[in-house]
């Protein structure tokens, strides 16, 4: 398992506010000090905007000074901020797989407004679930593929049409697939157009 | 349009349809189906003469049916490419004894009766969608009386109208009698903004067309009365209140009120118009001499086809899913796929045109620097556990799994594409693969995290990285508040979720255990959620057999739009939690160590 590949587990956690997106209902700082209390975490800390510069610095800053090698970041969902603080780990020298968000936002704070006692209980679970994934992980190495430099389009109407032309303008080779026997779509079809009242075509 | 004709690096394939995408960002195999045109577009000159003798006349649908074309016909007089087409279902046939007129008239040879419809593969690295809209129509809002009044037309036929490349080159005629009418009515708002008939939101569009087609009927018809019928006018661009001070300027009155009903006098053909004008709240009727309808916008009849062919998802609406709304707004869910234009919500030319400058942004971004990194959550076989039983290789969705059973020779992923869904790892039922980042130990550590302590007052759920997992960051978004016992573990496709997960969890004493994934035909990983449903339903089965109440599994499919449903489900849950007492809980537990121990 991961512990015995990369020796002793040295975790750090950070509880985003958000402003007051989390820490209006959530209390952050119940949270953090929870969190020190639990295997493995050598640091734990509140931030204002973990996702903002220096936030990512501090993280970083962490990570070289404290030999942190987990990273726990409990603040708003992976589907919006994981490849931010995966860069960030991996300029600091971490692999960026070693790195696991809680979802203290879309899935606590902002679903459970009117409840702040129990938000943040729940806060402190999701935090610790993080803890137990983040100990198990390992780094991975990802692979790099070649990429085709040409684009399709599908549907020639104005959209299809601007679209190929910005695409091809720049060097790539375009493919604009059309049902009907001509491109144009229903722009063709009208005369003028708003706002400036001239032809379509 | 001709731009892009011309263009050495577009290739442009009309009367094409794309069949199938497979691959992945980078990486896309596109099979295009290409329809014999039967006229060489590239020989054809558009000279015409070839129509002159054709017998077959038929409605001309560029005109809206208001004009006639042949069987063989240019679609427009600026159509891309500049070619004529034979639509083979009206012509009748090449045969000299039969027809064939046209292939005779054409001196240069370009009609080719034997040309055949053609598969053409393509290598992409990226795909944008532009596949446009439908238009309303409004045969089924009785109450305007369209296909009753022939002066009650759409908004689409007076755009053939007044356009002087049109039928009528550009004048304003009624069918009835072949003149200018003296009053024109449009009313707004047809298709749209209704939860009964068409969709329930605004179509963007057709409150500005009104005020464009107002402008224009004062210039050619300066004396006309002209009156708009509305809810509100959607005047928030640029330059668009302008037109609509002008419009109201010119002496166009809007009335604030949609007509109830429509009559038309039998013998004028004039048209009466019902209404309760809602700025004075009074029943009021008005005369007009023609309608217009101002039709709104609708998602293409053939959306699901493309959507399940790219693996996109749809609002409720039936427009594309962007992959953020606010930050993401050209993005699909899945790497390399971007919108342009009305697929994703009805816009105008200039919202399209930006949308569309906006997707090749993002496309370039992808492909410029020759080379991808694909995220690490692939699967990896562990040949010396692998039994060849070839189970990965029937559930992969992409065929990246490949195996020799005759000579035992064990499993092996393709890793490029493999796109990493779970669902082999899931079903190997010796455990011989791995999922990288999501594996056995990973998951289970977070199941039990959250079952240490209180078990009995959690709900369990699995949920997939783009739907239900979407879905519940939606209803975050929203606000929308559900009970806070509930806990979420990502994976990123239902598929993953192993059956070991799920009795591990009653066995860490879950009264209930949810697992949920993308609707049938919506999931990322084409149909993997199909092996989800498969091996929830064993699970059920042996639940049964083992006497635990089976309705402590739950399996539901939520989309990344659903946040409504999503904590709908949430509450649903929680009330399902309640029915579970603590010696049930107990009992499973108990039932379940046994049955370990027994093996
Ligand atoms: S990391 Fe997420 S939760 Fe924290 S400030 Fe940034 S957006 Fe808000
Ligand atoms: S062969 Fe077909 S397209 Fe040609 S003239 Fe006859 S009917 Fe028209
Ligand atoms: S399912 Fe497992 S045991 Fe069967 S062939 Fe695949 S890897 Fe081997
Ligand atoms: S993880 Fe999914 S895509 Fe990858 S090999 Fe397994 S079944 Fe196929």
């Amino acid at each position: 398992m991961a512990e015995s590949s990369s020796g002793e587990l040295r975790i750090g956690v950070y509880v985003c506010h958000c402003g007051l997106n989390i820490a209006g209902t959530v209390d952050c700082d119940a949270v953090a000090r929870f969190a020190e209390g639990l295997a493995n975490v050598v640091i734990s800390k509140e931030n204002e905007y973990i996702c903002s510069e220096p936030g990512q610095q501090l993280i970083q800053d962490d990570i070289k000074e404290h030999g942190l090698n987990r990273v726990v970041v409990a603040s708003c969902s992976p589907r919006l901020h994981e490849p931010t603080f995966r860069r960030a780990c991996s300029q600091a020298g971490l692999n960026p797989y070693l790195m696991e968000m809680a979802n203290l936002r879309e899935q606590c704070s902002w679903v459970h407004s009117s409840q702040p006692r129990e938000a943040t209980e729940k806060a402190k679970d999701l935090v610790k679930a993080a803890i137990s994934r983040v100990r198990a992980l390992e780094p991975q190495e990802e692979m790099k593929v070649p990429v085709a430099k040409s684009s399709l389009v599908i549907g020639g109407g104005v959209a299809g049409i601007q679209a190929a032309l910005d695409l091809a303008d720049s060097g790539y080779q375009v493919y604009l697939v059309e049902k009907k026997p001509s491109i144009g779509g229903i722009m063709a079809q009208l005369d003028k157009t708003f706002p400036t009242m001239d032809c379509s075509i | 349009m001709m731009d892009v004709g011309r263009h050495p690096r577009v290739k442009v394939l009309t009367l094409s349809e794309v069949t199938s995408v497979k691959g992945y960002v980078g990486n896309f195999d596109v099979t295009v189906h290409k329809k014999a045109r039967l006229v060489d577009e590239n020989e054809c000159t558009a000279c015409g003469i070839c129509t002159e003798d054709c017998p077959v006349v038929m409605p001309d649908e560029f005109n809206m049916g208001l004009s006639s074309r042949k069987a063989i016909y240019i679609p427009f007089p600026q159509a891309v490419p500049s070619a004529y087409v034979i639509n083979p279902e009206e012509c009748l046939g090449s045969d000299p004894i039969i027809c064939g007129k046209c292939m005779k008239a054409c001196e240069k040879g370009c009609i080719d009766f034997d040309m055949k419809d053609r598969e053409i593969e393509l290598k992409v690295g990226t795909v944008i969608v532009a596949t446009g809209m439908d238009v309303y129509d409004p045969q089924e809002m009785d109450e305007y009386g369209y296909t009753r009044y022939e002066n009650v037309i759409t908004s689409m036929e007076f755009e053939r109208l007044i356009n002087a490349g049109g039928p009528t080159k550009g004048e304003i005629i009624r069918f009835t009698d072949r003149r200018a009418p003296r009053s024109i009515a449009f009313i707004q708002c047809v298709g749209s903004r209704s939860s009964k008939k068409g969709g329930p939101y605004c179509s963007n569009i057709c409150c500005m067309n009104t005020v464009k087609d107002t402008l224009m009927l004062k210039e050619h018809y300066p004396e006309m009365d002209v009156k708009v019928f509305y809810i509100d006018i959607m005047a928030f661009g640029k330059g668009f209140e302008d037109l609509f001070r002008r419009s109201k300027g010119e002496g166009v009155r809007y009335i604030r009120g949609l007509p109830g009903q429509i009559r038309e006098d039998p013998d004028t053909k004039n048209l009466v118009l019902t209404v309760e004008n809602t700025a004075t709240n009074e029943l009021e009727k008005h005369d007009a001499e023609m309608v217009v309808l101002s039709l709104g916008v609708k998602p293409r009849e053939d959306a699901k086809g493309t959507q399940e062919m790219l693996t996109l998802q749809t609002t409720s609406d039936g427009f594309y899913l962007e992959a953020h709304p606010k930050l993401q707004p050209v993005d699909s869910a899945t790497k390399g796929i971007f919108f342009a234009g009305c697929a994703e919500s009805p816009k105008d030319i200039k919202d399209s045109v930006t949308q569309a400058s906006a997707s090749s942004a993002r496309a370039m971004r992808l492909m410029n620097s020759g080379e991808i990194t694909i995220e690490a959550i692939t699967a990896i076989v562990n040949e010396k556990k692998c039994k060849v039983c070839g189970i990965c290789v029937k559930v992969c969705p992409y065929n990246a799994i490949t195996l020799d059973k005759d000579n035992k020779i064990p499993a092996h992923v393709n890793e490029a594409a493999c796109s990493g869904c779970g669902t082999c790892a899931a079903e190997c039922p010796t455990d011989a693969i791995t999922m990288r980042h999501f594996t056995d130990i990973q998951i289970e550590s977070q199941i039990d995290s959250i079952l240490e302590e209180d078990p009995a007052d959690k709900i369990l759920t699995f949920a997939c990285n783009w739907c239900s997992y979407a879905g519940a960051d939606f209803a975050g978004v929203s606000r929308l508040q559900y009970p806070p016992q509930v806990r979420l573990i990502r994976t990123m496709c239902s598929g993953r979720v192993d059956k070991k997960f799920i009795w591990r969890a009653f066995e860490k004493g879950a009264p209930v255990v949810l697992v949920s994934g993308c609707h049938f035909g919506d999931c990322h990983y084409i149909d993997a959620n199909h092996w989800t449903q498969k091996r929830i339903e064993k699970i059920w089965k042996r639940m049964k057999k083992l006497g635990i109440r089976k309705e402590r599994l739950q399996l539901e499919w939520i989309s990344a739009a659903e946040g409504v449903r999503f904590s709908g489900v949430m509450k649903k849950m929680a009330e399902l939690k309640a029915t579970v007492t603590s010696e049930e809980i107990e009992d499973t537990r108990r039932l379940l160590e046994k049955q370990k121990r027994g093996k």
